[in-house]
């Protein structure tokens, strides 16, 4: 019996944020339940493996084959139940990002696994298994029970603090089988300059408000300032003024950071579903009758493009 | 070419959240049911594009569910799509639900299957995962483009901060997300059409339950905005910093 926890690696060999999350929750779901927190490693990596144990996992099995040097989830799938099999792996723990989201409904199918996707506190383990999830984008949570022998869990990111203590992993391979991948991959673009939205501690978002595209050097200049990631409402969106992995909401990217700052978006049910699970959010709109104020814990009601400059000023003086 | 698209309804955006039965069901009362988003704007409309493009293909429509589903599939055939088949059970959690996909797939060896990224009620983004599995299919996830050239895909799917393009042979599991296509609106033809296109009632296959919901919760209430003064936005930066402590 054991918790395994997959540790992501980005295509450039780092581990990724979320990852973080993941073996911290994995770590304490493990000391809860009485049992070793172990870790895997499928893609290649430049980083100290052994130094992850800080954040709680004491063992973390690495695999090395030639098949799985980009990511696909198919043979992935198969590494993984392979190395779970092997080690006799009890709950398998994900982040709930784009290749946890590919991976663990496979394991699920794969190992007859129940799956909670997008659990957002540690399972309560007394008489039964039960997960809390996010459901209804945002608006309401469920506990879900896994009936299996063999459990799956994704984290939703953000919402587990990172907790890093003492300690180093042991590590060891893992020998799997596995096929050639169907998916074969072209090219990657990667904006490695900026934060990825959904691990983002701080969002500044726009809507129709800003009135064009033209506009919204004040938004990223607020957002450097504060060194935040950019989002924005659907119609911003769908009109091309900004890119489509900024949409957020209930048929966007769903978000929880620290700090969501809405500035021009009135706040439309759909919209708040996917951001409503942020910790602070602050709204800039220049209607006191908006209703994202309804929603938020700070707001200023103002012209945003004589508000917004003045943030970034009053962000940079504090930030000295 | 043969193309799946999964359909599920879901309350419409705008449906108040509320749960009966000692807040253990959703409490549908006065709800409107709307086709999933994810599964409309994305999956449906790409495949009905890729049709137009190919007037040779044909989209079969499916939906795991009762009765009360028939008037959202009626919908999304007047988007397109030639026949409509729907599983005629209310399935325990994602699992039951792919088990049943995945058991029409089985018969009807589809080139492409295509689904929302997730419902916007349970966000489980799981069946499309699922039925690749069970179907020992390719999956790619979280597409934001699909292109067809005779039976290879280039599919380009979100990644941390970016995206990845990459290509596969069909057959294949996509699952969609904003990008794929803009959303439509059915016309008149459309909806005339959908009367009388064949929506067939399949019962399931025995399928096993590997979870089961507890309980539903809603969050807390906030304790209301702080509003602060235009002309004050230093006073904002301060609050942030030692009150909320988010910068
Ligand atoms: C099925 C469905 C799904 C949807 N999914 C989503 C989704 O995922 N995400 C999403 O965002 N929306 C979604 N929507 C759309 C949603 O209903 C709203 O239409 C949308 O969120 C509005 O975007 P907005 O706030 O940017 O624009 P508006 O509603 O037009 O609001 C603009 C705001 O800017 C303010 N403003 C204007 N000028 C200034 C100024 N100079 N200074 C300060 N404030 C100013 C106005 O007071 C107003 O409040 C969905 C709708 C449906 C039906």
């Amino acid at each position: 019996m054991s918790v395994l926890i997959f540790i992501d690696i980005n295509d450039e060999g780092s581990v990724k944020k979320t990852s973080f999350e993941v073996l911290t929750y994995g770590a304490k779901l493990a000391r809860q339940l009485g049992v070793p927190a172990e870790g895997v490693v499928l893609a290649p990596v430049k980083e100290d493996l052994p130094a992850l144990g800080k954040y709680g996992v004491q063992k973390i099995y690495q695999v090395q084959h030639e098949a799985l040097a980009h990511f696909d989830a198919q043979v992935y799938t198969s590494a993984i139940a392979q190395v779970a099999e092997k080690t006799g792996a009890t709950v398998l723990v994900f982040s709930n990002n784009t290749d946890g989201k590919a991976l663990a409904p496979r394991l699920s199918a794969r190992l007859k696994a129940g799956l909670v996707s997008g659990a957002v506190a540690l399972p309560d383990t007394g008489d039964a298994f039960t997960v809390k999830k996010s459901v209804f984008s945002g608006k309401a949570f469920a506990d879900i029970k896994i009936t299996t022998p063999i459990k799956i869990i994704t984290l939703n990111p953000n919402s587990f603090s990172i907790e890093v203590g003492e300690g180093t992993a042991e590590t060891a391979s893992v020998e799997v089988t596995l096929d050639a991948p169907k998916v074969k991959i072209l090219n990657v673009n990667r904006q490695s300059s900026e934060v990825p939205l959904a691990e983002a501690e701080l969002v500044v978002s726009g809507g129709r408000g800003m009135k064009g595209p033209e506009n919204w050097g004040i938004l990223e200049d607020l957002a450097k300032a504060l060194n935040a990631a950019l989002a924005c409402s659907r119609p911003v969106a769908d009109a091309h003024w900004r890119p489509h992995n900024e949409h957020v909401g209930q048929t966007g990217g769903a978000i929880a950071p620290n700090l969501y700052l809405a500035v021009g978006i009135s706040g439309a049910i759909q919209h708040l579903a996917g951001v409503n699970r942020s910790k602070v959010i602050v709204v800039v709109n220049k209607d006191p009758e908006a209703p994202f104020f309804k929603a938020a814990d700070y707001g200023i009601v103002g012209d945003l493009f004589e508000v917004v400059p003045k943030l970034t000023e009053a962000v940079k003086q504090l930030k000295g | 070419m043969k193309i799946l698209v999964c359909i599920s309804k879901t309350p419409d955006t705008t449906a108040k959240i509320a749960f009966t039965d000692n807040n253990t069901k959703f409490d549908a009362a006065g709800v409107q049911w709307i086709i999933n988003p994810n599964d409309e704007y994305y999956g449906l409309v790409r495949a009905v594009e890729l049709k137009e493009a190919d007037p040779s293909a044909t989209i079969h429509l499916i939906n795991v569910g009762g009765a009360d589903a028939d008037a959202i599939i009626r919908k999304a055939l007047a988007l397109g799509g030639d026949e409509a088949i729907r599983i005629n059970t209310e399935s325990a959690d994602s699992f039951g639900i792919a088990t049943q996909i995945a058991q029409v797939a089985r018969e009807n060896n589809y080139d492409l299957i295509f689904l929302g990224k997730e419902t916007i009620d349970y966000n489980g983004s799981s069946v499309g995962g699922m039925v690749a599995e069970l179907l020992d299919l390719p999956y790619i996830s979280l597409a934001t483009k699909f292109e067809l050239a005779g039976t290879t895909a280039t599919v380009t799917r979100e990644i941390e901060g970016g995206e990845e393009v990459c290509t596969v042979s069909l057959p294949v599991v996509i699952s969609c997300t904003k990008g794929m296509a803009e959303q439509r609106i059915p016309n008149m033809r459309g909806i005339m059409a959908a009367r009388t296109k064949p929506l067939k009632v399949v019962e399931p296959v025995a399928a096993d339950t590997l979870t089961q919901v507890a309980a539903f919760s809603l969050p807390p209430a906030k304790a209301g905005v702080k509003l602060v003064d235009a002309d004050n936005v230093q006073e904002l930066v301060r609050l942030l910093h030692e009150e909320a402590k988010v910068i």
